[in-house]
């Protein structure tokens, strides 16, 4: 069958199976299981109302248990086991061989390096380009621009990217539009920039900090546009200037925004892959712990190593998910 | 005061300024690739892309025709045509020409070169030129001419026909569009259902446990899903899903569910109790309500939603490399054939910008489009 159809009947079969799921369920309860008639219509009608939120929920329940929650205990008790040996338990082993492999420690460092930079910086960007575009007419127009490159795939982005980074033999005229700069600008001679160990990693950097800084701007500039005119008008009254008024008067009226913009793309940094896989493959030492993983996993057909990685990007997560968790149960309250 | 107007103005102009230089500082690297698939292999590899927008001066090298094709007219040997009119050579203006490579500006446009026993070569702005001899031209090649020509702009669609095409090598690049068509259209609509459903049930029906949850849903917004490749692709070889659109259809489903929910609850919050309450005092069914009233309401909410989990299954790499690409490549998507082709391919930035625009396209166009839920969806899923 062609893939096509294939697809297009699944769409059809998906939503008719989820649309008659729920349609029947509630049917059955109300009908036939607690029926609102006879002699217990009123218990009835109280159960079911009871049962019919896990109606709802069943669907969503079980796939956020299975293609979620299953797999962070399932790759913990992989990531004590050997696949070789059949399975069998190996303690911390696969622990051991990972903490003594330089490749990791490369790895560590540069997720390190990741985290400090592009949320700090997409952050930044974000924030100048929200409170500069605020006040100007084309500012619609510019803040569009900028907000673009969240559509682009990172793979497309890599692409993009590679081509800004390409460099030509000196003498040659340099198709790449960096080391065109960097010549016109009196630099010596081209350099290929994804290969210059340490650095390169910033280079990869800059990709991810063009992609987020439209999302860090989207949500920076409504907070900007949220912040009582009154605040700022006394401000103006008692003479500030603007640069006071940025920073004394918006800033801290919006920093809760700031922190969930920064969180926010530190999951998105911690979990990258597309970047480093399409541009270096994790060579010049760039690696980073999800291509490490991957490598891992798909490579070298280690699934104990590979968990392990994976592990360690939960518990750098984990301190995230902790703090959501608690603000989302303080907002219940 | 006048000190305080002049101040403002110039820090206007300061705005203006910084906005112009980080606007071009985001657009100038997509531009670039995009320019750059207009252009042929030799284009991209002779001039940075920037220099294509302008007319440019070049040198080339072109002989004239060969003395096989000399005529004779009123006793005179003559050779005749038009020098860019040869096989693919470039198209332009003469401002300079010269017949040795020592010296490859000794005449310009419209001057006649007497090269003694050789003939007189006269060469016109346009390219035509017109070689005579009082006896007959010999030898087997054609004379050389060094020619500074300026090039106006040149562009083609010729890359995306060849990309396109199914003739060539890179075939699998439509097959590949298409692929990936599949791939995110079911991933898009089928997790909108589930979590409508259960968003719903989590905004406006009261059970116990509701908000433990809530929280286990904001827990499973950031997990990695990175954690959850081994574990379930174990799981789709055990059931027999194996590797195929079934089993990247339903991962992408179980992936996109926390945000979908998320989302889609934040929303449904908000809409106005009057009207729900009004519906269950009428008798409504739950059922009903979610239906004619809930799904209806939340529409930019859903919208939104569907366009983050397109863009997203549609960008996607890592998902498809695990669950859908098997080892005969039938099924594979775009972002993989472009990793393909920058490994494979690295130097060949016609293809590359090509392949790469093409899959960028249906995105944008969706950006573009829909940019305003795009933003709502945002606001709505980070800021509280």
């Amino acid at each position: 069958m062609h893939p096509a159809i294939q697809g297009l009947l699944t769409i059809i079969i998906g939503v008719s199976a989820c649309i008659g799921y729920f349609y029947f369920s509630n049917v059955f309860l109300d009908k036939v299981l607690f029926p609102a008639r006879g002699r217990h219509a009123g218990r009835n009608i109280n159960r079911a109302n009871m049962v019919r939120p896990w109606l709802f929920l069943f669907p969503a329940l079980a796939a956020l248990s299975l293609y979620l929650a299953y797999p962070v205990f399932e790759t913990l008790r992989l990531s004590l086991t050997d696949r070789r040996l059949d399975g069998a338990f190996v303690g911390l082993d696969n622990y051991r061989q990972m903490f003594s492999e330089q490749k990791f420690w490369e790895a560590l460092r540069n997720n390190f390096l990741w985290l400090l930079v592009v949320p700090a910086l997409s952050t930044t960007f974000g924030l100048l380009v929200a409170q500069l575009t605020d006040r100007i007419k084309w500012g619609a127009v510019a803040k569009s621009i900028i907000f673009m490159p969240m559509a682009i795939s990172f793979v497309g982005a890599s692409v993009i990217w590679k081509l800004v980074y390409d460099a030509r033999p000196e003498g040659a005229d340099q198709i790449g539009i960096l080391n065109a700069v960097y010549i016109f600008m009196g630099g010596d001679t081209s350099h290929t920039w994804l290969t210059i160990p340490f650095w390169n990693n910033f280079f990869l950097m800059a990709v991810l900090i063009w992609i987020q800084t439209g999302f860090a701007m989207v949500i920076l500039s409504a907070a900007l546009r949220g912040v009582p005119e009154e605040t700022i008008e006394a401000a103006i009254v008692d003479g500030a200037n603007p640069f006071q008024i940025f920073f004394k008067i918006k800033m801290p009226q919006i920093v809760g925004t700031i922190v969930v913009v920064w969180t926010t793309i530190t999951i998105t940094v911690l979990k990258v892959f597309d970047i480093v896989f399409a541009m270096t493959n994790g060579q010049w030492e760039t690696q980073v712990l999800a291509n490490y993983m991957y490598d891992k996993l798909f490579r070298a057909s280690d699934w104990g190593v590979g968990s392990a990685a994976a592990m360690i990007i939960m518990l750098l997560v984990s301190p995230i998910l902790i703090w959501n968790v608690r603000n989302a149960r303080k907002e219940m309250k | 005061m006048d000190n305080i107007a002049g101040q403002k103005s110039s820090l206007t102009w300061a705005v203006h300024f910084s906005v112009v230089v980080l606007v071009l500082l985001w657009l100038l690297p997509t531009l670039g690739l995009f320019v750059s698939s207009f252009r042929s292999a030799d284009q991209i590899a002779s001039t940075g892309w920037w220099k294509s927008l302008f007319s440019q001066e070049q040198n080339v090298v072109i002989r004239a025709e060969k003395p096989d094709q000399q005529k004779l007219l009123d006793e005179l040997y003559v050779i005749e045509g038009n020098l860019f009119a040869q096989d693919g050579a470039v198209e332009g203006d003469v401002s300079v020409w010269g017949t040795s490579s020592k010296d490859i500006s000794a005449y310009a446009a419209g001057e006649t070169a007497d090269l003694g026993e050789k003939g007189r070569l006269t060469v016109e702005v346009n390219g035509d030129y017109r070689f005579v001899n009082d006896t007959e031209f010999t030898g087997s090649r054609g004379q050389r001419v060094f020619l500074t020509a300026t090039t106006p702009p040149s562009f083609s669609l010729t890359n995306y026909k060849h990309v396109l095409s199914k003739e060539s090598g890179t075939s699998s690049m439509s097959k590949a569009f298409f692929n990936t068509l599949t791939v995110s259209i079911p991933s898009t609509i089928i997790p909108i259902l589930i979590a409508a459903f259960a968003a719903y049930a989590l905004a406006w029906m009261d059970f116990p446990g509701r908000a433990l949850l809530i929280a286990f849903v904001v827990g499973l917004l950031v997990v990695p899903l990175q954690l959850a490749l081994i574990p379930l692709l174990k799981l789709h070889l055990q059931v027999g899903i194996g590797k195929g659109y079934l089993g990247v259809w339903l991962a992408h489903t179980g992936f996109g569910l926390p945000l979908a929910i998320y989302l889609l609850r934040n929303y449904m919050v908000g809409l106005p109790k009057d009207i729900i309450e009004n519906a269950r005092v009428d008798g409504a069914t739950e059922f009903q309500i979610f239906v004619k009233i809930i799904l209806p309401l939340s529409f930019p909410a859903l919208a939104s939603f569907a366009i983050f989990q397109f863009l997203w299954t549609w960008n996607d790499l890592l998902v498809a490399l695990v669950f859908l690409i098997d080892s005969s490549g039938d099924t594979t998507v775009m972002t993989r054939q472009i990793v393909e082709l920058l490994g494979s391919r690295g130097g060949n930035w016609e293809i590359l910008a090509t392949a790469a625009f093409v899959s960028i396209s249906v995105p944008l166009c969706v950006f573009f489009a829909m940019q305003k839920y795009l933003v709502r969806g945002l606001l709505a899923g980070s800021v509280k």
